[in-house]
């Protein structure tokens, strides 16, 4: 795709979706954090898959299976090349929660009663159970980071608290889904490392917006799901830095994955192959590459000064309502309202924003332990997205008010 | 279908707008009394639901008649309860499984309402009282 300037109006024509009516008002998509909308250019690419390619990747010598295969590999080095690692050291999976299921699979024959897991409160549940499985399989400790009452963290502590209880292994959301809040990991995963521990990174909520240089970030593994990054559903990434990729056990196993069979007896292939058990998600790879095609002719910069404009103007705008109290942190955050009402229930809150054509999520946005932390049962979240203009904030927030209208 | 929620439910069949659907769903909610907190026990509680909903439901031994008493920890719900109730409470088994809620809901344009994807439990309320009635009558 050409290199575009970033121009708001050309992007909204892109996404079809958001051209839209709902309840009679035009569509105000902020629930981004949940999964993007896709751009047209994706949502051709992937049918373009069923339309002129379809063939299974890595097995036909045929003219179609060779072409789609081809395509299929030159995905893996386009993702690869968007977070400046090497292409063998991506593997594809269903999504950010596989990619972490996987890793702690993986690593199960390898920790004993000895060892710890250290894990946040800020975590997603994707970011807990699995460790928590792996914490009772192995006998493993699990342990949490220190976190602040707003939900921030004190990063000088938390080097300290990593130190002293010297975690196995560590792993850390980049961005909270729930807030926002971006997590300065870098000396997180620097006072990890010193101590030896492997380092994964939640890159779900970060993946799109940060666009993280993965080799200077220096973690061990970082995971993302394509939906949340334009790309279509059901297909995700699990970065491993090569030699320890390689050392994780296989997560299932089947054709594709291995070299030789025998009746009894089989051996694996190198990664990525090894984790990559049969048929994969072909049109959905094919359109993750298409989104990251479609993110790559925008200037990353560029989105985001506007990303952070825009989320300056929709803050300054909320924090102004007597009686809203915000959950997420102004500053560095990737785009995301988190806040709730006095104590009206986010449930009527997010259905009355429903009825003006407004999109939010309420709940607790599969963060319990940070749900708990907060002393909340709930809240409302409205996440914001480089395609959502000023217009859909001023909309959001003249549509607020005449819900809180309704309740008071 | 008792009286009442005829009555109740014309009012939110005639509101023009979706604000004022809601509006009039909130108020029917705050007719609902509110249950005593000792009844809010974990076993009354609706489960799987964003917003918290607890019900009771039983029947008059002399009259064979439903009596169903709720709360929500949520407006629009516990007006949705309201409606429920109003729709079910008095009705005898027989009578209870003659009554369509979804058809109603549709009526009242609040079908949406008991979508799986709400998970609010307005669906889980219906079923339950459905089953109950069920078991009376076999
Ligand atoms: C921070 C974070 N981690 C993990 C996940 C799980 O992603 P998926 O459901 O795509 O596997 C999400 C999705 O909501 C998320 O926001």
């Amino acid at each position: 795709m050409p290199d575009k300037s970033f121009d708001i109006n050309l992007i909204r024509k892109d996404f079809p979706t958001l051209n839209q009516m709902v309840n009679e008002h035009p569509l105000v998509y902020l629930d981004s954090a949940a999964t993007t909308q896709k751009p047209q250019y994706v949502i051709d690419k992937t049918t373009e898959y069923y339309q002129l390619l379809n063939a299974n990747v890595h097995r036909g010598k045929h003219f179609l299976s060779e072409q789609v295969t081809t395509q299929y590999e030159q995905a893996r080095l386009n993702i690869a090349a968007y977070f400046n690692v090497q292409a063998k050291e991506i593997v594809w999976t269903k999504g950010a929660t596989e990619s972490i299921n996987l890793i702690a699979h993986g690593l199960t024959s390898k920790l004993n009663d000895n060892d710890t897991v250290m894990i946040s409160p800020l975590e997603h549940h994707a970011n807990i159970v699995p460790w928590q499985v792996l914490s009772q399989k192995t006998g493993a400790d699990l342990k949490a980071l220190p976190l602040n009452p707003d939900a921030t963290f004190d990063i000088d502590a938390c080097c300290d608290f990593i130190r002293e209880h010297k975690p196995s292994v560590l792993a850390l959301t980049h961005v909270s889904n729930t807030l926002g809040n971006i997590t300065n990991i870098a000396p997180l995963i620097n006072a990890a490392k010193a101590i030896g521990s492997l380092v994964v990174i939640d890159g779900a909520q970060a993946a799109m917006h940060l666009k993280p240089d993965l080799a200077a970030l220096d973690c061990d593994f970082y995971v993302c799901s394509a939906h949340k990054m334009l790309g279509p559903t059901g297909v995700g990434v699990l970065y491993g830095k090569y030699s320890i990729l390689n050392t994780l056990d296989p997560y299932q196993t089947g054709g594709e994955m291995i070299e030789t069979v025998t009746l009894n007896h089989s051996t694996y292939r190198c990664a990525p192959a090894k984790f990559e058990t049969g048929t994969p998600n072909i049109a959905g790879v094919l359109g993750f590459s298409a989104a990251i095609d479609y993110l790559n002719s925008l200037n990353h910069r560029e989105i985001c000064d506007y990303e952070a404009n825009l989320f300056r103007y929709a803050s300054e705008k909320l924090v102004r309502i007597k009686g809203i109290t915000i959950y997420s942190s102004l500053s560095d955050n990737i785009g995301t309202l988190c806040f709730n009402y006095k104590n009206e229930h986010p449930y009527d809150l997010s259905t009355l924003l429903d009825s003006f054509g407004i999109a939010v999520r309420s709940g607790h946005h599969c963060t319990q332990p940070l749900m708990a932390h907060l002393k909340l049962n709930g809240s409302v979240r409205a996440s914001f997205c480089f395609y959502n203009t000023y217009e859909d904030v001023d909309n959001f927030i003249n549509s607020l008010h005449e819900c809180l209208e309704m309740l008071d | 279908m008792t009286k009442t929620y005829k009555k109740l439910s014309q009012s939110i069949e005639n509101a023009a707008t979706w604000q004022q659907k809601y509006r009039e769903i909130m108020l029917l909610g705050k007719t609902l009394p509110p249950l005593n907190d000792i009844l809010k026990t974990s076993d009354a509680l609706v489960p799987g639901c964003e917003s918290k909903v607890w019900m009771y439901i039983d029947f008059d031994l002399t009259e064979n008649t439903l009596l169903v008493i709720g709360d929500s920890d949520t407006r629009i719900i516990k007006g949705l309860l309201a409606l429920i109730l109003a729709m079910y409470n008095g009705l005898t088994p027989q009578q209870i499984l003659t009554i369509n809620a979804f058809a109603e809901f549709e009526k009242l344009g609040l079908i949406k309402h008991l979508s799986a994807s709400r998970g609010n439990g307005v669906k889980a309320m219906v079923d339950k009282i459905h089953t109950t009635a069920l078991t009376k009558v076999s």
